[in-house]
């Protein structure tokens, strides 16, 4: 169990100061909760019940929302889809009565693969990389570590929109406008700052008993590094890997400026998908929940780690 | 084929001729060279991603340049992208709709972070299930999310108009949350204020368990009633923890962008238009590069500044 979720405090509470906090809490979280819950449920609209009026709260569920969201679609006359050879999936039939016929596959599956190329990239490297510096500045006495700290720190103060534009003409020098290797090396510049902080404290945290027995049998320094220290980072390390990756997978302002096409991943893709006339929303709902559910499940995993992620390890427990 | 096989045994031969050899001059590493090895790359790629665009943006806050027009000479007007920002009445606007912004999203979110962990404090049962589910809209996708809400405060068919008009009886086509000019800026404070009281309270929860509980069963003895009891025991330890939420907060509301682009992209008109979204239009859409590095320096130091400040206020409240 972890620390939050268990009570231990105060001189405790009445049973019925309990069941008013409870009143409360729960209802601020069905509340909270309530505009995810809609867009799920939007992604099972059919388009004219996602934008009715007064909204529909009931509806009969359709998966037209996921099909159009993968396929690029063009209307037809009835009498040329007449002419065609019966339709063989249940979503070309979806489609054919709707007076379309499926074109090809959308772009979404490749942005799709961008999020998760980018954000698994930045997140490897910025992991490898503030694994070492934080053993660094843990265990050695590095001269102005206080500086360093503070001034990797300081790199994620600056706005997003500031730092894109001399990342933008630096790239367009380079080649690496719209570019996966780009956005990996911006991201991981940004999360290593995080995963040096983090990844200092789990570390801070592992007895050096270990280390200096290894050292003792005659380890070298790097020896006793991976194999007395690294095992027991493991769950930090992890917990660290997580909050990159969800910086990376939400990330908006740099991907809308610095990529247009072949490295651009799903967030400043998502607003862009439109139907005919206007943001198709049950697509923009289907492609919406595909995209947070995975943080929907990391946020449950991270549970006990969530504190120190949000704060850069400076409030532990 | 037999070429291939020669090629696989060559190298392999090099690896195991070249690993101990590494090994063994690995072992001769101090730990001072270790230390240096370790925290070296991470301190250039800082430098080549941040700190080197970063003097470039400095050098170009002093130049007229044009980076759609990049063939053209570059000329050097000193100081005077700085004078007509900081003499600009919209850019003034845009400083007072920003802070405007900071100021009342914060405010929002502290009392009902701060109420929240208190109720949640109490252990009612189950409270553990729903801290998870009020957690969760502080980690999605703000830009994402964000696109979304426009669907959901539509006049006519959004459901938080019908909600509201069913609540309070005010028809639900009368009100426009993105598009009236006097609502759209509380919009934008609601919506932030949805994803990020989740945070204020994790961190207002964590101050409250840090109190041991015997400081309250000394009031008890006392006989110091619960309303002194939280203002001498519960908000002066909780202080620190708050004064760091709000701290995390100010950097990331005055550096927002993601979300409120999506929403309103700084309309209806410029009530919404927060300094990074100024500062995306100037950068990116009239391409005023040398104007937009010099407003971006001022942004800098602003929440260097600001920062700074507060960091050094912070530390003389946690002493006290």
């Amino acid at each position: 169990m972890s620390a939050l979720t268990t009570a231990h405090s105060v001189v405790a509470a009445s049973p019925r100061a309990k069941a008013i906090a409870g009143f409360f809490v729960i209802a601020y979280a069905l509340m909270s909760i309530a505009p995810l819950l809609w867009i799920g449920a939007t992604a099972f609209k059919l388009p004219s019940d996602a934008i009715a009026y007064p909204p529909k709260f009931l509806f009969e569920p359709s998966l037209e929302g996921y099909v159009n969201l993968f396929t690029v679609r063009t209307r037809q006359t009835p009498d040329f889809i007449a002419s065609l050879p019966p339709a063989e999936t249940w979503y070309d039939k979806l489609v054919r009565s709707r007076n379309m016929v499926i074109a090809g596959p959308s772009k979404v599956a490749p942005r799709f693969m961008n999020s998760i190329i980018i954000g698994f990239g930045s997140t490897f490297l910025a992991v490898f990389l503030g694994t070492i510096s934080a053993y660094a500045f843990s265990r050695f006495r590095v001269p102005l570590a206080d500086d360093l700290l503070f001034f990797i720190l300081s790199t994620r103060m600056m706005p997003p929109v500031a730092v894109a534009i001399p990342i933008y003409l630096m790239y367009r020098e380079l080649g690496l406008t719209d570019t996966r290797v780009g956005m990996i090396l911006l991201y991981t510049a940004v999360n290593v700052s995080l995963a040096v902080w983090l990844l200092k404290g789990f570390m801070d945290e592992i007895p050096r008993e270990y280390e200096e027995a290894a050292l003792v049998d005659g380890y070298t320094r790097l020896q006793a590094f991976r194999q007395a220290v690294l095992p027991q980072a493991v769950t930090g390390i992890a917990a660290t890997a997580i909050f990159c990756l969800i910086f990376s997978w939400n990330e908006y302002a740099f991907a809308l400026l610095l990529t247009s096409g072949d490295a651009q991943t799903m967030p400043p893709f998502i607003p862009f998908i439109i139907g005919e006339g206007g943001q198709d929303w049950p697509a923009v709902a289907a492609a919406t929940t595909l995209f947070l559910t995975p943080i929907v499940l990391f946020t449950v995993l991270l549970r006990k780690h969530l504190l120190r992620g949000i704060t850069f390890g400076a409030v532990r427990k | 084929m037999a070429m291939q096989e020669q090629a696989e045994r060559l190298v392999d031969g090099r690896a195991a001729e070249v690993a101990p050899r590494v090994a063994r001059r690995m072992r001769g590493l101090s730990d001072r060279s270790i230390a240096w090895i370790f925290i070296t790359p991470t301190i250039a790629l800082l430098l080549a991603i941040n700190i080197f665009p970063l003097i470039w943006a400095i050098r170009l806050s002093f130049t007229n340049y044009k980076s759609n027009l990049g063939h053209l000479p570059i000329k050097f007007v000193g100081l005077a992208n700085y004078v007509d920002i900081l003499t600009d009445e919209d850019v003034w606007h845009g400083m007072q709709v920003t802070a405007r912004f900071v100021v009342s999203s914060i405010a929002l979110q502290v009392v009902i972070g701060f109420g929240l962990a208190l109720l949640i404090n109490r252990g009612f049962r189950s409270h553990g299930f729903w801290t998870t589910v009020i957690l969760v809209p502080m980690m999605l996708s703000p830009a994402v999310v964000g696109n979304f809400w426009t669907l959901l405060l539509q006049p006519q068919i959004g459901p938080f108009n019908y909600v509201v008009g069913f609540l309070s009886g005010v028809p639900p086509r009368s009100f426009s949350m993105i598009g009236d000019v006097a609502l759209a800026p509380w919009t934008i404070v609601l919506v932030d204020s949805w994803m990020w009281t989740p945070y204020v309270m994790l961190i207002c929860l964590a101050g409250l368990r840090s109190i041991p509980d015997y400081i309250y069963e000394a009031a008890e003895v006392d006989r110091a009633s619960p309303w002194r009891q939280f203002w001498s025991i519960t908000l002066p330890m909780v202080l620190p923890f708050l004064m760091l939420a709000v701290l995390f907060r100010a950097i990331e509301a005055f550096k927002m962008f993601d979300l409120v682009n999506l929403l309103t992209s700084g309309g209806p008109g410029s009530t919404t238009e927060l300094a990074s979204i100024t500062l995306k239009r100037e950068a990116f859409e009239k391409w005023r590069t040398g104007y937009s590095s010099a407003f971006a320096i001022i942004l800098f130091v602003t929440v260097f500044g600001a920062a700074n400040i507060y960091v050094k206020t912070l530390n003389r409240v946690k002493r006290r």
